[in-house]
């Protein structure tokens, strides 16, 4: 271990091959050991169950994975999918409800105000205001009679009371995921209570729910200025397809959703074919299957849903948005790339490895440490989706007195580099090792791998893939690497965003002063 | 296929049902009839402890599910002891230490020596200690330990290093203010310690810059004499690791037990606080006062209290803010406790301009609750259930129990502390309740601090009764 030409002792194609091969060992005695703990059943419904046994201690953890998110919202519904995602913790026809006939009469009568309410306020020529607060009003009664029959949050109150820990759910561009984990001899409970929102769900209190998603916008987009940036970012980016769409939704739309758009959305998308569950933990896949499938076998068969036909025409512009306020400097910009079914997928993720992943990625080098013109810098993909061709984005944070021009110009140096030489081969065994570890080091997790399987099952019809992608992992060459960003990184396929800092107004006057000032 | 960003999800602070009593006679609630069989037999896997003669203590957690090798040394004394001329001190620390590496092997080397191995060393700076961890692949433990032990007893501070930290710290001093959230929580938590107080006190572009290599030196010399904590957890051979961590710590001199620390709590002044930021549509309001240490006796009935509070779905904020109004998104609250020194109360709503007096007012209502709403049998129950049927998440892995162990060693808790915890949260009685609710909640001493755009709120905050709104300058001083 000799400090500066240490390098050239690990450099050493020998040691090199005895590390990856002591990792490969590993990675297969992996594949080989959950082959023989994990159950995969697809039930007639079309639902696909995976069980991974996993006893270390007395709970588990599951995901629930439905691939639908709001990449499939209808035109003019943008958010949808979220705000179904938030009706799923509104319980049932037997959870959540005093009576649920007399309710489900009231909330078709809340369904219908609403209605009325929209046509009005919606029409262009002769709107009758006062008709419009009549109507406003009966749509606000409507909602307080159905409300009379709610207990309100008893589902997750039931989760909860039985040791549900880390209940959440979470509605992507691609995907709607739901998850929890809780103690083993809960499964059942848990079983009845999952397999019945997913089959069972009911409009609850749907309006409400809109005004907090709506909170829930204000402060993840509109009263965070990266929140604003990347949201105008992403909408510029794309011409055709859903990806450039809010990925919250729009406010008007959000605004106007009403609970029969979300409940077709439930009839069309929550169908057994859409849906991968994924059980992690202290259960005997012998003993739980024939119950887990009495319970999951109540949620509708239906067609998978058809796939998007939009596709993202090729971009032949380059583009560029500008924000300019009293916020401090950002940049980020991106580039088309495909989807996650390319062959160069594991290619984007090595340049990313290469330029962004720790002290010794190139964008921290040449950015931080030797330029001295940012605090962060980094690469990444796909984003903001990965089921439909995505992004290869990159972003940098200046420091104080460096300007969003500098940081653009920085990037498109080291990716000209990208372009231009070979990576060298210390950077690209490093990728390959740190794919392997990173894999490895989420397999200690309940939660993560009930995530990953459910999420490899359904992106790639088998759970397996988490696994076998090393081998592509593997095969990534330098020649790719060039290949690939010559492909991508080109200025007509570019979209540049930033923050420019305006000085306010109040600014000059104000520095002596005690209130006000650069906030 | 690599996950980035994902995205939105359902809560981000939560929490009551206090109308369920009113629970219709005809509901059959089939979930009730399903069987809770007995839980699988457990024992949490305790860390073998050792103790040297010197007082430093190690701990072992073997664990051979995966092949790699976790390990940690926690070493007292953090921001709350820095030089109040020197306020970030300890952040520049943790992140130059690493950087700068050692005598012998520079920290850019030593970054292309453990990325190719996929293997990781940091160091960090936290309020109360500072670490140096490490974890690897089995096959390069030996190697990453003995680099590990070197960065800890040999490292080199660099001036190149440290300025590259000081000018990081400088971009997040004058983007402080950019994010309404980071601002409501530091300006609360500074209505509550007071301003210049070790737990709060901010570092600034003059206190960072007046850092020099030798004040880092100074510091890492100082606080290596303290009680150091060792502990490894994964894939080793004990006997094997306990002699290399003896041989490697055994022979420093005895540990100095740092001072007791005599700091003063006074609260915050009561009264309405305001931050105007133009640029945001929605408020971010945060209620707050001064919380008790976990030493208090009451602390099992604060934590029920807590979870009734804005624990859970249907906690009382939760049920009332959110799902009742739908005035809010983010919501939550509870009566905190740190391990030494006392935390902070506070309540949290974020809600639109438009809306922030009622969301005050209801969030108010709630805290007065506390006091003037009896706490039910229902309630109870329903708290100590959520709490204890989730309790085996706090040692559901070999790795939690080894970081609560250290924990537990660090702040001089028994080691049962979770076990006698837990039977103190189940004797907890409503009568308990009401009585913690009176003696530790007063609205009276509360400061509300409101962080949004003043020219949407309205009705103004004067609606809410309690006094003239304070401006709060939040200017960062620029040098000159």
């Amino acid at each position: 271990m000799q400090s500066r030409n240490f390098p050239q002792v690990w450099k050493s194609v020998w040691a090199m091959m005895l590390m990856a091969m002591a990792v490969i060992f590993a990675q297969a005695q992996n594949l080989k050991s959950f082959e023989q703990r994990i159950t995969t059943k697809v039930l007639p419904n079309g639902l696909t169950l995976i069980i991974c046994e996993r006893p270390e201690a007395p709970v588990f953890s599951y995901s629930t994975f439905v691939d639908a998110g709001d990449v499939n919202d209808p035109s003019g519904e943008s958010g949808l999918a979220h705000m179904f995602e938030h009706l799923a913790f509104k319980g049932t026809s037997q959870i959540g409800t005093k009576d649920y006939a007399a309710e489900k009469i009231a909330l078709e009568k809340v369904e219908a105000a609403n209605n009325a309410y929209e046509a009005e306020y919606l029409k262009a020529v002769g709107r009758d205001e006062k008709k419009l607060a009549e109507l406003k009003q009966k749509f606000i009664d409507a909602q307080a009679e159905a409300h009379k029959y709610v207990i309100p949050n008893q589902f997750t109150d039931v989760a909860e009371r039985n040791g549900a820990e880390g209940l959440n759910a979470e509605t992507g561009l691609d995907e709607t995921e739901y998850y929890w984990s809780m103690p083993e001899n809960r499964l059942e409970l848990w079983a009845w209570l999952e397999s019945g929102r997913l089959a069972d769900v009911m409009p609850r209190e749907f309006y409400k729910e809109r005004d907090v998603v709506n909170e829930e916008r204000r402060m993840s987009v509109d009263s965070n200025p990266i929140g604003r940036l990347v949201e105008q970012f992403v909408a510029t980016a794309y011409v055709a397809h859903n990806y450039g769409r809010s990925h919250i939704g729009w406010p008007s739309e959000v605004q106007q959703i009403n609970a029969t758009e979300a409940m077709d959305f439930h009839k069309k998308y929550y169908v057994g074919s859409n849906i991968v569950i994924a059980v992690v933990g202290d259960v005997k896949a012998s003993e739980a299957l024939p119950m887990l499938e009495k319970y999951f076998s109540k949620i509708p068969a239906g067609p998978k849903p058809e796939e998007m036909t939009t596709v993202e025409p090729k971009q032949f512009a380059e583009k560029t948005v500008a924000i300019r306020e009293q916020t401090q400097p950002f940049y980020i910009e991106g580039y088309h790339r495909p989807d996650y079914r390319s062959p160069d997928d594991a290619v984007y993720d090595a340049i990313s490895d290469i330029m962004s992943n720790g002290r010794v990625s190139r964008l921290y080098r040449s950015l931080v440490r030797d330029a001295q013109i940012a605090a962060e810098a980094a690469g990444f993909s796909p984003f903001p989706g990965e089921k439909y061709p995505s992004l290869f984005a990159f972003y940098a944070v200046p420091l104080p007195g460096h300007t969003p021009a500098e940081m653009r110009d920085a990037i498109h140096r080291e990716i000209e580099k990208l372009k231009t030489a070979d990576v060298n081969d210390e950077e690209l065994a490093m990728f390959k090792t740190r794919a392997r570890a990173d894999l490895l080091r989420g397999l200690a997790n309940n939660q993560g791998l009930a995530n990953d399987l459910a999420e490899y099952q359904t992106r790639y019809g088998d759970w397996r893939e988490l696994f076998l992608e090393l081998d592509k992992v593997d095969k990534v060459s330098k020649a790719d690497i060039r290949r690939v960003a010559n492909e991508i990184f080109v200025p007509g396929n570019r979209t540049e965003a930033w923050i420019e800092t305006e000085a306010a107004a109040a600014e000059k006057s104000a520095a002596t002063q005690h209130n006000g000032g650069a906030q | 296929m690599k996950k980035i960003c994902r995205s939105y999800f359902i809560f981000a602070v939560c929490i009551l049902i206090f109308a369920s009593c009113a629970l219709h006679a005809q509901q059959s609630k089939p979930w009730e009839k399903i069987p809770t069989p007995k839980l699988h037999a457990f024992k949490p896997h305790q860390p073998q402890r050792i103790e040297l003669k010197n007082g430093i203590v190690l701990f072992l957690q073997e664990d051979h599910e995966l092949p790699f090798v976790y390990g940690s040394v926690l070493i007292p004394g953090g921001a709350r002891d820095e030089d109040p001329a020197k306020t970030g001190l300890v952040g520049l620390y943790g992140q130059a230490w690493r950087t700068s590496g050692t005598a012998k092997l520079s920290g850019d080397a030593l970054d292309d020596l453990l990325e190719a191995r996929a293997a990781h060393i940091e160091t960090g700076g936290d309020v109360d200690s500072t670490a140096l961890s490490w974890d690897s692949l089995k096959g390069d433990s030996d190697q990453v330990l003995s680099l590990a032990l070197d960065l800890l007893f040999h490292p080199s501070f660099s001036a190149e290093k440290l300025q590259l930290a000081q000018q990081q710290a400088a971009t997040g001093i004058v983007r402080r203010n950019d994010d309404e959230d980071e601002i409501a929580r530091r300006e609360s938590a500074k209505l509550v310690y007071g301003p210049n107080s070790p737990y709060t006190r901010q570092p600034e572009l003059s206190t960072i810059g007046a850092v020099t290599v030798d004040d880092l030196k100074a510091w890492h010399d100082r606080t290596m004499s303290g009680k150091l904590i060792v502990s490894v957890s994964g894939d080793f051979d004990p006997a094997a690791m306990e002699a290399k961590l003896r041989a490697a710590f055994e022979p420093l001199p005895a540990a100095k037990v740092a001072p007791a620390r005599h700091d003063e709590f006074a609260g915050p002044k009561p009264g309405v606080y305001f931050i105007n930021k133009q640029d945001v549509n929605q408020s971010n309001i945060e209620i707050v006062g001064l919380g008790t240490d976990r030493r208090n006796p009451d602390v099992p009935a604060l934590a029920v209290m807590n979870e009734i509070l804005g624990g859970s779905f249907a906690s009382r904020l939760f049920q009332k803010l959110r799902t009742e109004l739908g005035l809010a998104y983010a919501v939550g609250g509870s009566y905190g406790y740190a391990w030494d020194h006392p935390g902070e109360f506070h309540a949290t709503v974020m809600t639109k301009s438009p809306s922030t007096v009622d969301a005050a007012r209801a969030t108010l209502a709630e805290i007065d609750g506390l006091t003037n709403r009896p706490f039910t049998e229902e309630e109870l129950a329903r708290a100590k259930d959520n709490i204890l049927n989730s309790f085996l998440f706090r040692y559901d892995t070999r790795e939690k129990v080894l970081a609560e162990r250290v924990r537990l060693e660090f702040y001089g808790y028994p080691p049962d502390y979770l076990e006698t915890y837990k039977a103190a949260l189940e004797k907890v009685t409503v009568a308990d309740l009401d009585r913690v609710a009176k003696k530790y909640i007063h609205p009276a001493r509360l400061a509300i601090l409101v962080v949004g755009n003043g020219t949407e709120i309205k009705p103004s905050l004067e609606e809410l009764k309690l006094g003239p709104a304070q401006k709060v300058d939040i200017t960062i001083p620029m040098p000159k």
